[in-house]
Parts: C-alpha cells; structure tokens; sequence
C-alpha cells in the first residue's frame, strides 16, 4: 500500500497536477560536489516559502562510492521520509541503472546524455542532459569543472519546475558567503542548464513549484549544529570528544560556535576547553573529572562510543558527577550501516553499565528540541548529579531540518546543590552522600573549595554517607535505595509527554525522537482514509511519568512505533506498567537504516486493526510481539 | 600550580610549615596496605614533600587509578579532594578536572599494572599532552590486588613465587615517556627516602607533567628471590644517574658546585634543582641523552635512578587552551552564555 498524497506518479497521463508536493532524489557520487547543489536546491524551494526537508543518504566512504540525497517538497508540512520518488537526478553511473529500475511509472528521470538510460524503460519521463558540454563553457578552468557540474542539475530543474533564478543565486550567495568568485561559478553553471532546459527540454511532466509563505522566518538547520548551539548558550565550559560518524559534527559545530562567541571579548582567552581525546574512554572520563570539579562538561558520540564508555558512566552514576552525553545513534550491533539511522541504544543506555544502573534520557524529535533539550540536560545533570544523556540519531543529527528560529534561553541555570566555604561554615557539617532534603539528592564540594569540611574523596567502591570506603550491607543498601529515590524524583522534573489527545480515539500511538514526522503524517492518513481516529503521546525523556500510564489506560489499543528491531522502548515502557496495561501494547517497527516513513507505521497499525478490531487475550499479544 | 603563596619564613624547629599549616592536614586515612609496602613509604614521602613545599592542601586535587598504589591517595593529604577513577583511566579524570579548574595542583598515583597494560593508551597520551600533573607510578612489576600475577613492567626472566618466569620484555615507562615528549622523567625507589623527597620537591615545582617511576617492593607477591623488584634486588643493582638536590624557590641558599659535574636547573616557579656527579657528555635537558643513558644501563643489567630527563620551559596542555583566568567551573552565566544579539544573528544566517 502507499499513503502518499501524490502517490499516482503517472500525473502526466492522468492530469493529475502535483504542485508543491513531490520528492526528488539526486545520486551522485560520493565527494563528487553535490553537496552544495543539493544545499542550493534546497535553499532555493524552501526560500519560495514552500516546506522542504532534506535527507542524506550516504556511504561511510570519502570518496568515489554512492550517495544520494532526497528532498522532499510538501505544501502540508510533511516532513518524514517518502518512499517513493517523483524526480530522479541519476548521475551516477555505477548506480544509474538499478536507480531507474527501482522507480514507480510516471517518475521523471533527469540523466547525463550518455548514460543512454532512456532506452531502459518507457513508462518513465526521461530529460537527457549533456552536462560536460554544458559545463565546458562555463567553467573554463579544467579542475574545478568537476565541482561545478553538479550545479547544472539545479539550472535544469529550476526550468522544469520553476523554481526562481533568483533564489538559486541567494541561495548560493548563502552557501558561499563572502567568496564572490564561487557564488559566479556555478550560477552561470545553473543557467546553463535552465537556458539548455528551456530550449531542449518541452515540459512533459506537470511537477512543479509555486510560491507559498509558509517558511518565512524559519531556518534550515542540522541537529547536531542546533545541540551545539544549545550547549553553548546553556554555558558549556568542558566539551571532551572523539570523531565519530554521526556524531562530529556536534564538536565541530561547537567549536566553530565558541570560537565566534565565547573568547573574552578583550583578552580573546576561551571560557571554554574542547579536547579531541584520543579515544572515547578518554572522551567521557575526561567530561566526568570536569563535571566532578564543577565545569558543564559534556561529550557527543554514537552507538559503539557508548559502548566503551559504559564503564565510566557506571562511575559517574555510582559516584554521582554530572555530565552531558549526547548520543547520534546509528545503525548498529557493532560498527553496524555507520552512516545510517536508527533509534537503537535506548535499552542499552537505559541501564548503561554493569550492576544497578539507570538513567536519565532526553529524547529530542526536533532541531528545536536539539537545541533546548542542551540546555534541559545541563540543568538536569547538575541537579540531579548524574549523567544525563540526549538521545539524538544520525536522521536528526546529520540532515536538514526547517525551524522556527530558536528561542534566547529566558532562565538562569541550576547549578544544583553545590556548597560553598562559606556555607559549609554556616552549616557547620558535610556528608557528601547524605538525603537531606529527603529527593535522594545530595550536596557537594568542588575540589579546591578552602574549607576543612569541603574534602571528601570521590570513588567508584562502596561508600557510605561521608564517602568513606564500606563493604557494610546496609551501607551500601541505604546508598543503592536513595540512587533509585533520587531517579524517582527526576521523574516529574524531566521534560513531559506531548499528547495529541483525541476525545473520540479507541487507539493511542506512542512514539518519540525523529519517528514523531512519520507518525504525524500516518495518523492523517490512518483518519482519511481508514476513518481511523488516534490519539498521540510523545515520549520526551526517561523515566517516565504518570500520563503515559494514563494514557494507556485509556485506549483500547496502544502503538509504538519505534525505529529498531527488538522494540526497545516499548521493552523500557513495559517495567514500568501493569500487566493489563502491557497487554494493550503492540510494537510497530522500522529498522531497515533508512529514516522511518508514514507508510511503514500505516501498514504496521494496518495489518492489527483491519482483522481485529478487539482487544487480543494476553497470550496473543505475546504471539504477535515476539512472533 | 599552587606555589603562588606568599612567602613566609621558612618553619624549621617549629612544628609550622611556611603557610602556617601543621602536618596533620598532609596526612591522610590509616594505610589498609600490608605491612611494608612500598608504597606505604612513598605516601610518606609525599605527605612530606607537600609539607616542606608549603603546598595549601586545599588547593591539591589527588587521583588514582585502580589497585593497590591507587588506594593510596586517601592515606596523604585529607584536606584535599580526591578521585579514584577506573582501571587505567585515572589521567583522562585528572584531565578534565584540570581543565576545570586549572588553578589546583594535581597529583595522580597509578600503579605498574594500572599504567604499563590497561592504562597504556591514556598514560601515553597523558605524557604527550603536558598536564600539569605530578604522575606517580608505584611499581611494583605485579598485581597485588588479584595475588601477585606479573605485570608489564617484570623484567623478562622475572620469577614469581609460584616459580612461573616471566618471559615478555619489561615495559620501560621512563624510555617510553622521554620518547613520547614528557618534560619531567624520573626514577626513583622506594627506599631510597632523600632522592624520592628532591624528585617529589621539584615535580612540585615542575609546570607539567612530572612523571615518576617509583620501584616499590610487593612484599606479599614480590619480594622474593628471583623477583626483580624486590628490596634486595633493587638495593644490590641501583645505580644512581645522579645526586639530586633540591633548593625550593623560598630559600635563598648559595650553594657552590663544580659546573663539570653539576647542572643547575630552573623550576617553573624558579626553585632549583641540582643534579650532581652526571657524566661529562650528560645533560638532562638533552631527550636523546637520557635515552641513551637509561638504555645502555639497561644493557649492563643495572636499575638506573635520578632525574633523568627535565624541560622546565615548555607549554603545558592548559597553557595551550588560552583559557580566561579565572576556572571554568566557576564562571558566572553572563560569562558563559553569550547574550541575545549572538543568537539571533546565528538564526539570520540560518534563515
């Protein structure tokens, strides 16, 4: 089955006109320039007020391999992945011919001339272009035609689609900035191609664009640069990190973010230290000796970083010291499809290292969330003084999103219970494990703090009250219940379930993270045209809190849809409930490395509701769940 | 470093320190080690060191590894805080508590174990970084905790007392450390109370990573015949590289000496070390000379000790991050979240 609004691809024939609703796929090469053409083309459709997302579908290669990139032009919003395409930009040759096999009737195929890929088939529109004759002349200089030839792509389409001339050009002077020379280059480049569209390319396909005003003032943003910005104006001072696909480009980001903004405006002297560690060991014991002596200290990294990193976080639990982690998941077990996505580390950072551990997870869905979520986490580790971890994926992270332009953090930050030498001297006593509030949360001292009382000696053994060493049972009893009532208090002070409460909905879906797109898009199209009434909660953070069970209770069936085989929140939420509400939860998920789409959680929510409409006995549930 | 304080006359009958401190916040918890460790010995010398150096406690920040030697922190010092990190991983701690607060003074005690096998990866890179760090290895060639299995650090044909040989090369953390670009390499021995006492005064002063090889006997698991890092063995085969004395940048003493035979270097906080009866050809400035000097008494089957290899001047990893004055930790919100115009000019360019 297909949900899409502009499923019937064969528009040519049956009149059907698709304005502002379609998706192109370009495929190139790997390092062959496309990434600023696609930008541009990009850029230059949303900039006509028209809603864009892109996504990059890339090898974990340099140079040389396939890569394809999507964008997906909707006049709804719809921002999730699609399935199928509308116009394919097949450019390279290794791929060409399997790329023109996989497409629907009636998709319109823009080709290099001598790929000949018209004679494949005939129930696709084919546009040949010649691109070396036409990059010839623009772009005289031999070695940079290579980088430029790409742009020829964007002038076709611009004639094909209509999109404006004039958007390609600021959205190339966006992309260049200040190098005037480029910007020339691969416009006249772009007019190539529209000029070549316009005099060899009648218009056989009815794709095309018109101007709307539902982007102005928004901003296209990856999420790794929106958490890199958060983290600086959350007041980030220690970021430890070390490369790893999805996750560099939040330290590259920062850096660049820091280095604009946070030098002491006389002496240019940094407020900051990032470190590139030389493994991600390194990476997040260096964050928790920052966070330990009382910087925001945070590190970024992806599945098989936190793996090597779970025995440190288990001494930043256990020890109780705040850090920052943000993990761009990806696709794995092992080095697993590295430049792919997936939500497939909830489990395991749940309970992250050995013995008794839990914790606290953000679960952005947005580069707003990206960015605000930063600053949640901040405020949540140093409150809690516990590790804190933002639960990003490549999806997110990596490709390009549209925003509203984020908003100035309006509140001051909890730093939490830190004492200083001049409480400690009215308080007249310190024990640095000790609930005296009665939230599990305890007091600390920063090292260096000049007070008899302030030394306490922080260790990842058995300790009681006053840290010191103990192998007493009910020192280490009291210890273990006071973690888990500290977790229990973060409960109600982590972000909250979105719902989408719909009064007349028997059936509730629950997602989180970048699943949320295609679950939006689904529940449309699960009401128009199955008559399919949902309601919708959103997971925001872990551990969760009361209206989830809530919310449970009151459909007769649950979904949720998640992005991993083996139904890792869905697993996380069932600790949680009682059987009769576990019985009502049925898993629909995606794990093929590709971003989730609405068709996947329509069929999935589908192939339930169609034949049974009741609620199944226990046992079938079971059945069905780990069938 | 912490040697900021203003100078005050120098305590010597007195039971006052220069800061005014008696000894007691320089001690630390009653030792769990088994009687007469090595490693009991250096923690002496080092409560001693801090003593005589007038270090303020308060501003010492202690780390340690896992094992026996990283048990130690918590017997020196208990006016300053500490953290005992996870096997092998202590310099990546101290790293970032540094980098936090790069006001305090650090000194972090692994073991041969924690250092030379799990902890390779971060001792190297500790070493090519320069923290500002006093890096005590307490080296005793075996692990004590998990009853005396070898080390990377026994020499090869070391025996265990079960009479298992060890047949893998020693790890020489010193070479390693003047091959990786370190600025201050010593080896020391346990016993051997007056050269540990200049060594530990002057990484005191040193600016960056001061890191020391303490050969310091197992006596449960390590101490027998045929163990090459026991007492007797260690006694028979020393052999001093030079004679080390230490003049702190507090005291104004003249000494005289033979330039032929004594080098005079200046601390970072301008102390003096002197290191007597060297070679000629020797200079412990000289990376190449230290080398070749460690290696050739390797050759002859001796256990080369002193200083051997001192750069007072370099840049440290902290000095390299051009941080504001003031610590990180510390630094007010105004300070570190940019102000209004920032964002909105970063969302202009995004729109």
């Amino acid at each position: 089955m297909n949900t899409d609004s502009s499923r019937n691809g064969g528009m040519a024939t049956n009149g059907h006109t698709a304005v502002n609703d379609f998706n192109i796929h370009v495929a190139t090469a790997n390092g062959s320039g496309s990434q600023t053409s696609n930008m541009v083309l990009l850029r230059s459709i949303f900039q006509m007020g028209i809603p864009v997302c892109g996504k990059n579908l890339f090898p974990s290669n340099i140079q040389g391999l396939p890569t394809w990139f999507t964008i997906r032009v909707n006049k709804d919003g719809y921002i999730a992945r699609r399935e199928r395409n509308d116009i394919l930009v097949a450019l390279n040759p290794e791929t060409a011919p399997d790329d023109v096999r996989k497409q629907e009737p009636g998709t319109i195929v823009i080709y290099d001339e001598t790929l000949n890929l018209n004679q494949q088939r005939h129930d696709l529109i084919f546009y040949p272009v010649p691109f070396d004759k036409l990059v010839k002349p623009v772009c005289p200089e031999a070695k940079l035609r290579k980088l430029v030839r790409n742009m020829i792509y964007d002038g076709v389409l611009a004639r094909l689609l209509g999109i404006e001339m004039a958007e390609i050009e600021r959205a190339l002077k966006q992309q260049f900035k200040k190098k005037a020379k480029a910007v020339q280059l691969n416009f006249d480049a772009a007019k190539a191609g529209y000029e070549f569209a316009g005099e060899n390319l009648p218009k056989q396909d009815l794709f095309r664009v018109e101007r709307l005003n539902q982007t102005q003032g928004k901003i296209i943003i990856d999420g790794n640069s929106a958490a890199a910005m958060g983290s600086m104006f959350a007041g980030v001072t220690v970021f430890t990190w070390y490369p790893i696909t999805p996750s560099s480009s939040v330290g590259e980001a920062l850096i660049e973010y820091t280095k604009r903004y946070r030098l002491d405006p006389q002496t240019k002297q940094a407020t900051f230290a990032i470190v590139q560690a030389e493994d991600e060991l390194a990476a997040v014991g260096m964050a928790i000796g920052a966070g330990w002596a009382g910087a925001r200290s945070m590190t970024a990294t992806s599945g098989p970083g936190i793996s090597l990193m779970a025995e440190f976080v288990g001494l930043a639990y256990y020890a109780e010291i705040p850090i920052v982690i943000f993990d761009i998941q990806r696709v794995g077990p092992s080095t697993g499809l590295p430049t792919r996505t997936m939500q497939g580390d909830i489990l395991f950072t749940a309970m992250l290292s050995h013995g008794d551990t839990k914790h606290i997870m953000l679960l952005p869905s947005s580069v707003e969330e990206c960015f605000t979520m930063a600053g949640t986490a901040f405020d949540l580790t140093e409150e809690f003084q516990t590790p804190v971890f933002v639960m990003s994926d490549l999806d997110l992270g990596m490709n390009y999103w549209m925003s509203d332009p984020f908003k100035y953090p309006e509140q001051k930050i909890n730093r939490g219970k830190v004492l200083s030498a001049a409480e400690l001297e009215r308080v007249g006593k310190f024990a640095r494990y000790q609930d005296i509030d009665g939230d599990g949360i305890p007091y600390r001292t920063l090292p260096g703090t000049k007070h008899p009382l302030a030394p306490y000696f922080t260790r990842g053994s058995g300790h009681n009250e006053r840290a010191g060493y103990s192998e007493r049972p009910e020192d280490y009893k009291n210890n273990m219940d006071r973690l888990a009532r500290k977790f229990d208090t973060a409960r109600d002070r982590v972000p909250a379930p979105v719902l989408e409460d719909n009064a007349q909905a028997e059936i509730g879906i629950i997602g989180y993270g970048t699943s949320t797109w295609a679950i939006q898009e689904s529940r449309d199209w699960l009401r128009e045209h199955h008559g399919i009434q949902t309601s919708y909660l959103r997971l925001r953070a872990y551990p969760f809190n009361g209206d989830v069970t809530h919310f449970i209770r009151k459909h007769r069936q649950v979904y949720v849809v998640e992005q991993n085989r083996d139904a890792q929140m869905c697993s996380l939420l069932k600790l949680d409930l009682r059987v009769e509400e576990v019985a009502k939860l049925r898993s629909v998920l995606h794990y093929d490395g590709l971003p989730i789409t609405s068709n996947s959680i329509v069929r999935g929510i589908m192939a339930y509701e169609k034949d049974k409409p009741t609620l199944q006995p226990i046992e079938t549930v079971e059945k069905i769940l780990y069938a | 470093m912490s040697t900021d304080i203003a100078t005050a006359p120098v305590a010597k009958a007195a039971k006052l320190n220069r800061i005014g401190l008696e000894i007691a916040p320089y001690r630390g918890g009653k030792t769990t080690l088994c009687a007469g460790c090595g490693h009991n010995a250096i923690t002496e010398r080092i409560i001693d060191a801090f003593y005589e150096m007038g270090v303020d406690p308060y501003n010492v920040v202690k780390f340690s590894g896992i094992g026996c030697s990283s048990k130690s922190p918590a017997y020196f010092l208990e006016a300053a805080h500490g953290f005992n990190a996870v096997h092998g991983r202590m310099p990546a701690v101290a790293t970032g508590a540094m980098m936090a607060n790069h006001q305090l003074l650090g000194i972090g005690v692994s073991g041969d174990g924690d250092t030379a096998s799990i902890g390779m990866g971060q001792f190297i890179h500790l070493m090519r970084r320069n923290l500002p760090l006093i890096y005590i290895i307490e080296d005793n060639g075996c692990y004590g905790l998990t009853k005396g299995q070898f080390s990377a650090t026994a020499d090869l044909g070391s025996k265990l007392k079960t009479g298992v040989v060890n047949d893998l090369p020693a790890i020489d953390t010193c070479m390693l450390a003047i091959e990786l670009g370190a600025t201050f390499v010593a080896r020391s021995f346990s016993g051997d109370k007056k050269q540990l006492s200049a060594i530990l005064k002057a990484a005191i002063s040193h600016g960056g990573t001061a890191m020391i090889d303490v050969i310091s006997p197992c006596v449960t698991f390590n101490d027998h015949e045929g163990s090459t890092k026991s007492y007797s063995y260690v006694k028979d085969h020393e052999e001093l590289l030079n004679d080390v004395s230490f003049v702190p940048f507090f005291e104004d003493i003249a000494i005289e000496y033979d330039p032929g035979t004594t080098k005079e270097v200046t601390m970072h906080d301008g102390s003096r070390l002197l290191l007597s009866k060297l070679p000629v050809d020797y200079n412990p400035s000289n990376a190449l000379d230290a080398a070749r000097r460690l290696g050739e008494s390797k050759l002859r089957g001796e256990l080369l000790t002193g200083i051997f290899y001192v750069n007072p001047t370099g840049a440290n990893f902290i000095d390299l991050l051009h941080l504001v004055d003031e610590p990180l930790n510390t630094l007010p919100l105004e300070q570190v979240r940019p102000g209004r115009q920032a964002l909105e000019e970063l969302m202009e360019e995004l729109k």
